[in-house]
């Protein structure tokens, strides 16, 4: 379970995450929403100690995470970020196996090269791909890349920022249901941004939406469709026009 | 007016002083990764081969013509005393003591200093430094640990081949322009030559490995965003390095030199 209390964050006199309250629970699929630049990116790395909070409380199944803690925690947790961050010095299945191939989850190199290869799979990409360097990968791929190597170790918790980005229609659609999915078969805890209203339908159990530093909605996916507030019905339905402006 | 002027003064050796602060942490803390495991040994071996076996040309090359020089520069010199016979033997030092460890010091700061500021910056803008962490890899230990131990394995191995390559660019002068019998310019070098002006050398090229190294790492880890912020990063620290080798030359030979 992850629970964020009063997170604040500014970069310089620019205010972030000014209080953000999120709780999600054991096994379940959040996704946050929000416009562009409203921080949700920062929110995940404030989580992952990343990036440091100015202010709040966070805690991962009841302990604050620092140190020893921080480390238990991301022995078992998984995260795609949002330009991929491949490590351009090794191959795409290197960079996959990055985990299998060190450290405590180190296997031998042909099971982690197999590993490696079934994940690249389960994201739509071939053996051919696995020999080639990340530059030679156009965007959308990189992007399965680094979500074939977040998934590698089965963890239990992952964070997608913007998986289906920059993917066509199918392939989104691939990457919802393998989200999906490794959420009810293997029973992660995810939490996933997304701009991408269909993913949020595939993905979510909750979804909170992200509005000048607070969490200003948070709900199940039924309610998101019948909730009154106009700020999530501008956002879900695209709307040009309403609370939120587009232009300034 | 003029306390503004005393207060950009201020601010700077403030900015100046929590620089050096934050350096010598970050120095400290790669010390004391080498005693805690893991350790990278395919990035060590890696830089060995980056830092230590491809810079080997340009090294050799810096020596050959400096060491060329010297001789010549010496023999004119020598000859206001009627001393040319000296050459030999103040070429041999002259490279093992200084010119070595500090040009092939210079040489590879300019070399490797920015390749590793370059590299290391850009994994940090485009998030693969972020990446490491949430991989259970201290990027401290992975990125900056192996390539400081290999430069400070690396660099006294190249000053080792410096000195040699150097003192025979000046027996290439020597017996080819100024005229010294070959077997007895070699003697000569010999003779005079004591185990630590080499091992002083040697030294050097160690400190200075892992000075180059460490302003590398440091710059590059705290690059700013962009190219831009890569840019600015390699060359401050090619500019660091270089500065800090030839004060820490100074204090070195200050320390081994002076009685
Ligand atoms: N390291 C940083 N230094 C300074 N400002 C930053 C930094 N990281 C993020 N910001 C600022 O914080 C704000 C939120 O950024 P963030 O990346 O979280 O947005 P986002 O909600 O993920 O947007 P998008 O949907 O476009 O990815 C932005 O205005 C950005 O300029
Ligand atoms: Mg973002």
């Amino acid at each position: 379970m992850i629970e964020i209390e009063g997170l604040k964050k500014s970069f310089g006199k620019k205010v972030v995450l000014r209080d953000v309250n999120l709780k999600v629970a054991k096994g379940e699929s959040l996704v946050v929403i929000g416009g562009s630049g409203t921080g949700k990116s920062v929110l995940l790395k404030c989580v992952l100690g990343l990036v440091r909070p100015d202010g709040g409380k966070i805690r991962i199944d009841g302990k604050p995470v620092d140190g020893a803690e921080r480390e238990a925690f991301l022995a078992r947790f998984g995260m795609l970020f949002q330009g991929g961050a491949l490590f351009d010095s090794m191959t795409v299945w290197q960079n996959v196996g990055f985990r299998l191939l060190r450290g405590s989850t180190r296997r031998p190199k042909d099971e982690a090269r197999a590993i490696a290869l079934d994940k690249l799979r389960r994201v739509g990409l071939g053996p051919e791909v696995a020999d080639l360097y990340p530059a030679e990968l156009s965007g959308g791929m990189q992007k399965r890349v680094g979500l074939a190597r977040a998934i590698a170790t089965d963890p239990a918790v992952i964070f997608f920022d913007e998986p289906t980005t920059g993917l066509d229609p199918i392939m989104a659609g691939v990457i919802n249901d393998l989200i999906r999915s490794i959420v009810t078969e293997m029973g992660a805890t995810a939490i996933t941004i997304t701009h991408d209203m269909i993913s949020v339908r595939a993905i979510a159990d909750k979804v909170a939406m992200l509005h000048e530093g607070r969490v200003h909605w948070h709900g199940t996916v039924a309610e998101m469709d019948t909730t009154d507030d106009p700020y999530v019905d501008q956002f879900i339905h695209g709307r040009a026009k309403g609370p939120i402006t587009a232009l300034r | 007016m003029i306390g503004r002027f005393f207060a950009t003064i201020g601010r700077f050796v403030l900015d100046g002083l929590a620089g050096a602060g934050s350096i010598a942490l970050f120095a400290l803390n790669i010390l004391s990764h080498l005693v805690r495991p893991p350790f990278y040994w395919r990035e060590f071996l890696q830089s060995v081969l980056q830092i230590g076996w491809l810079s080997l040309p340009v090294v050799g090359l810096t020596a050959v013509f400096t060491g060329a020089a010297l001789a010549l520069q010496i023999y004119a010199g020598g000859a206001r005393f009627s001393a040319e016979s000296v050459v030999p033997s103040i070429v041999a030092i002259g490279m093992t003591r200084e010119l070595g460890p500090v040009l092939g010091g210079l040489m590879v700061a300019a070399r490797v200093a920015s390749s590793i500021a370059a590299e290391i910056g850009t994994m940090k803008v485009t998030e693969q430094v972020d990446a490491l962490v949430t991989l259970s890899t201290d990027p401290t230990k992975y990125l900056a640990v192996p390539r400081v131990l290999a430069a400070v394995v690396s660099v006294p191995f190249l000053v080792g081949i410096g000195d040699i390559i150097g003192i025979m660019g000046g027996w290439l002068v020597g017996t080819e322009r100024l005229g010294f019998n070959s077997a007895t310019y070699l003697k000569n070098t010999w003779a005079y030559l004591e185990f630590w002006d080499v091992g002083s050398g040697l030294v050097k090229g160690a400190v200075f490995g892992f000075v180059i190294a460490v302003m590398g790492c440091y710059y590059g880890m705290n690059s700013d965003r962009g190219a831009q912020g890569v840019g600015r990063a390699t060359k401050t620290a090619v500019v660091a390095a270089s500065v800090l080798i030839l004060a820490t030359n100074y204090l070195l030979t200050e320390v081994f030199f002076s009685s």
